[in-house]
């Protein structure tokens, strides 16, 4: 199992002063479903950031795999804009990087039906629910077909129904297009229903104190959610978290 | 308006016209009862009069202060829009122009339209750079705000995707700016109007190439009060004219997207 993204001693300290994060090391290894867990203010957002390259770590090093190319981010926030169609938002990475119109069309077509948004291609954001606006935004970052996926807790905004369901079609679209998810989060639930491996963080300074794997299979139907395993999985999350509040 | 609904609140245009009308009808009954002379205060009907004889005169003048107007507006919307897209690529050109732009805001346009009519030959042409003067700031100020204000994790998703300037610039900041440019440009438009009007006053020109403002002046002299009240609807109903274009252009850039264009939920 080869690493995509590479994390070596990283630290991470803001313009006043704050060490936001301090010595992480971290794989993020191919395909696989990665949660970074934490209190508020552990630098998992940071992390994700830096993975990212929209800033740079203060030390250490971010190596990418040889070849691998290819990001996309989901903000919290859907982060539409608002006086574009969901199909005209979706097709916006298309358009920096100059494909060609008809096919980008096609592409952030396809897009927004993998998300399940076919027939809202005109719909403008405002006339969207909030489930809908981040199907968009998943949409969006997936129409130019990432190897990997960053996700900074995309679903805290949502009701408990719609982020379930968005659990479950994200888990879909993770096996589907095999894709490598790095997902911030700070529900010990979600991590556990979502991901193969769980990091969790610890604040001041931010660091991985733990790392969790959760051998439970796939795919993880709704019934994965009241099943014995989950709760286990739970539970050792939770006791990991645990710890890192106490850490910090 | 167009959302389906069969009922339309008619009260909202009735009440003002209702108002308006009788506010007139107890004028025109004072200046009949009172004998009040038209050279003090003419009636609404004789300036409806006024305005019908002298139709040819005053459309001409109209149509000078208007061009002046429109011509100002469009220069003050290309400089403006212009020099806060240079604001937005550079902080510093941003720090070494803006305080001169609120030096020219704040200078009252009375005080330097008589230097701009010494220096400027063409009386025209100096009318409108006043105009432009007083026209100019709000929507430098406003376009300048608005490009500053797209959504910061907009302007990382573009940084993410490597967008150019130029893209960022089109696809991102300038929408963004759009509701607050065309609120500048909704001040804007009266403002051009006033700084014309307000110019031609100091100007004070004669002849066949004169606007509204010298109408006024002129029947101020000749005592033909009836025509200067003519002239003053029709500087008013430019205004009006001016603003409801501007608001009807701006309703249709921003209905389907903008909160300010939305209709409230009943």
């Amino acid at each position: 199992m080869a690493a995509i993204v590479t994390c070596r001693n990283i630290a991470k300290r803001f313009a006043n002063g704050t060490l936001a994060l301090d010595d992480v090391s971290l794989d993020v290894v191919e395909h696989q479903f990665l949660s970074l867990l934490g209190p508020s203010g552990c630098g998992k957002s940071t992390l994700l950031r830096l993975i990212a390259g929209l800033s740079e770590p203060s030390a250490g090093k971010i190596d990418w795999q040889a070849g691998a190319s290819g990001l996309s981010f989901v903000f919290q926030e859907p982060t539409l804009m608002p006086w574009a169609t969901a199909l005209d938002n979706v097709l916006l990475p298309l358009r920096l990087a100059h494909v060609p119109t008809a096919e980008r069309q096609d592409r952030a077509t396809v897009a927004l039906a993998q998300v399940g948004l076919a027939g809202f291609e005109k719909s403008y954001p405002r006339e969207l629910s909030g489930g809908m606006k981040m199907r968009v935004s998943i949409a969006r970052a997936l129409v130019t077909r990432p190897k990997v996926l960053l996700m900074d807790e995309p679903f805290a905004a949502l009701d408990e129904i719609t982020r379930f369901r968005l659990n479950n079609d994200l888990l879909e679209l993770w096996q589907r297009e095999s894709l490598t998810v790095v997902f911030v989060t700070h529900s010990v639930f979600e991590s556990a229903f979502l991901s193969q491996r769980i990091a969790v963080m610890a604040a001041r300074p931010g660091r991985v104190i733990e790392d969790i794997a959760v051998d439970a299979p796939y795919p993880r139907l709704p019934d994965y959610r009241t099943s014995l395993t989950y709760n286990e999985h739970c539970r050792r999350a939770s006791a990991a978290l645990e710890r890192a509040m106490a850490h910090g | 308006m167009a959302d389906g609904r069969p009922t339309t609140d008619w009260s909202k245009f009735v009440a003002p016209l209702v108002l308006g009308l009788a506010a007139l009808a107890l004028w025109e009954g004072l200046v009949r009862a009172f004998k009040i002379p038209p050279y003090l205060l003419p009636g609404p009907i004789l300036i409806l009069q006024t305005l019908v004889t002298d139709w040819q005169t005053l459309m001409e003048s109209w149509w000078i202060t208007m061009s002046i107007s429109l011509a100002a507006l469009s220069v003050a919307v290309i400089l403006g829009v212009a020099l806060a897209v240079a604001f937005a690529a550079s902080k510093w050109i941003e720090r070494s122009f803006f305080p001169y732009a609120v030096v020219l805001q704040v200078t009252p346009i009375v005080a330097i339209a008589p230097l701009i009519i010494i220096w400027v030959n063409d009386v025209k042409l100096s009318l409108l750079i006043c105009a432009w003067i007083v026209a100019f700031f709000p929507i430098l100020s406003n376009t300048t705000v608005g490009l500053n204000s797209a959504d910061r994790n907009l302007v990382d998703l573009f940084r993410l995707y490597r967008a150019s300037g130029w893209q960022t610039l089109r696809y991102l900041k300038l929408p963004a700016a759009m509701p607050y440019f065309l609120a500048g440009l909704r001040i804007s438009g009266g403002l051009s109007l006033i700084g014309a009007v307000v110019a031609e006053f100091v100007a004070g020109t004669g002849g066949s190439q004169s606007g509204l403002a010298y109408r006024i002046l002129e029947s101020g002299y000749q005592l033909r009060i009836p025509r200067m009240f003519a002239a003053l609807a029709l500087i008013s109903a430019s205004g009006i004219l001016l603003f409801l274009a501007l608001s009807l252009l701006s309703h249709l850039c921003l209905r389907r997207w903008h909160e300010s264009a939305l209709k409230q939920e009943s």
